[in-house]
């Protein structure tokens, strides 16, 4: 199969599965790209989710840059058409019904159930986020301090990625 | 807050979401309250919250979701189309141009050294966010079993994820079901919910 079509299966099959948002399914986008393709290393993943990070936009554009670096524009294109498509399609048809059953008792049950698969999903990309980005006891404890800022205070996220920049700048992690 | 809402035009859905898009720096959600909530006055508190619960139930990115579930209501699929195109047209853009430095500089040092240092910060900022989930959720100690049993299935044992959601979500329901039978007494209205 060729390489776009790749990118166009993979990408629509996660999209249906992105459960609760773009994070829970990097660590499968993770395990396709590295493990299953081997377009790149799991290092080189942890950059672009990165660069994905310190720029504008929603998360998920992380798939822009994975289709980039594997095939240039057509990559980007089609990654980014792929990841968003299958589930926007979705969420319209849906709208209509999920207004009807506000009241609906399965309703509550079924967000009640899927919600903490949500929380185990959002923390293996976190874990395993941490795994392929820190590879020094510093960047693990550059890691750790963001978990604690963030958790502790309500300072905007964008002042942790620039001093992160600023400590890698300084060759501390 | 109890403020008249207004009804956006297709222009304003789409200049309200590249807002969102543009300010948003590491996660867009923050955003999208703020400004369709608080600064364009589309939706009240409850109706906002009440919004999201579909859009962070459906698969797919919560803000792009809700980009497309008020564009609809608003204004049908010309407010869903510039609602996407809000959200994301400009984004991709910058992306794109971030895949060629990348491409051309990204095997320099200097730029290694600033990569590693923002790549720790962005995984602390998805453990974070995950923890804030895990105590906003209003998970039993019979579901965390389900939250613990996928983190050591996509985690550490790196199962696929349609396996693991194919057993674990139904899982996640019968438990909470079960749950919700015994925690709820039965009111007046809980007979007719239908058989799911």
């Amino acid at each position: 199969m060729d390489v776009l079509r790749q990118l166009a299966l993979d990408f629509s099959v996660l999209s249906l599965l992105a459960v609760g948002g773009a994070p829970t399914v990097f660590p499968e986008m993770q395990r396709n790209v590295v493990e299953v393709h081997g377009w790149m290393s799991a290092a080189q993943f942890a950059d672009l989710y990165a660069i994905a990070q310190a720029s504008p936009g929603p998360n998920i554009l992380v798939v822009c840059l994975i289709g980039w670096k594997v095939a240039g524009l057509a990559g980007a294109l089609t990654a980014t058409l792929a990841m968003v498509g299958p589930s926007c399609v979705l969420t319209c048809l849906v709208a209509g019904a999920w207004e009807r059953f506000r009241e609906a008792r399965w309703r509550e049950v079924v967000q009640l159930g899927v919600a903490p698969l949500t929380v185990g999903l959002m923390l293996s990309s976190g874990y395993l986020l941490t795994r392929s980005a820190d590879e020094s006891l510093a960047a693990y404890a550059l890691t750790a301090g963001t978990v604690a800022v963030l958790m502790l205070t309500r300072v905007n996220p964008l002042w942790l990625i620039g001093a992160g920049a600023l400590i890698g700048l300084a060759g501390l992690v | 807050m109890n403020a008249a809402t207004v009804i956006p035009t297709p222009y304003e859905l789409f200049t309200g979401f590249l807002r969102v898009a543009l300010c948003g720096f590491g996660g867009v959600l923050y955003w999208a309250r703020r400004v369709s909530v608080e600064e364009r006055r589309w939706l009240g508190e409850a109706e906002f919250v009440d919004v999201m619960s579909l859009c962070q139930f459906m698969p797919g990115p919560n803000t792009l979701n809700l980009a497309m579930v008020l564009g609809l209501r608003f204004c049908g699929w010309r407010g869903a189309a510039a609602g996407f195109a809000g959200l994301m047209v400009a984004p991709f853009l910058i992306m794109l141009a971030m895949g060629m430095l990348y491409t051309s500089y990204g095997n320099l040092p200097l730029v290694q050294s600033v990569l590693r240092g923002v790549a720790a910060v962005a995984a602390g900022m998805m453990v974070s966010m995950g923890l804030k989930m895990a105590m906003v959720a209003r998970i039993r100690n019979i579901l965390c079993v389900v939250g613990v049993a996928a983190f050591a299935a996509v985690a550490v044992l790196r199962f696929p994820l349609v396996q693991v959601l194919l057993v674990l979500a139904p899982a996640g329901v019968v438990l909470a079901w079960w749950w919700h039978r015994d925690a709820v007494p039965r009111s007046p209205s809980a007979g007719r919910g239908g058989e799911s």
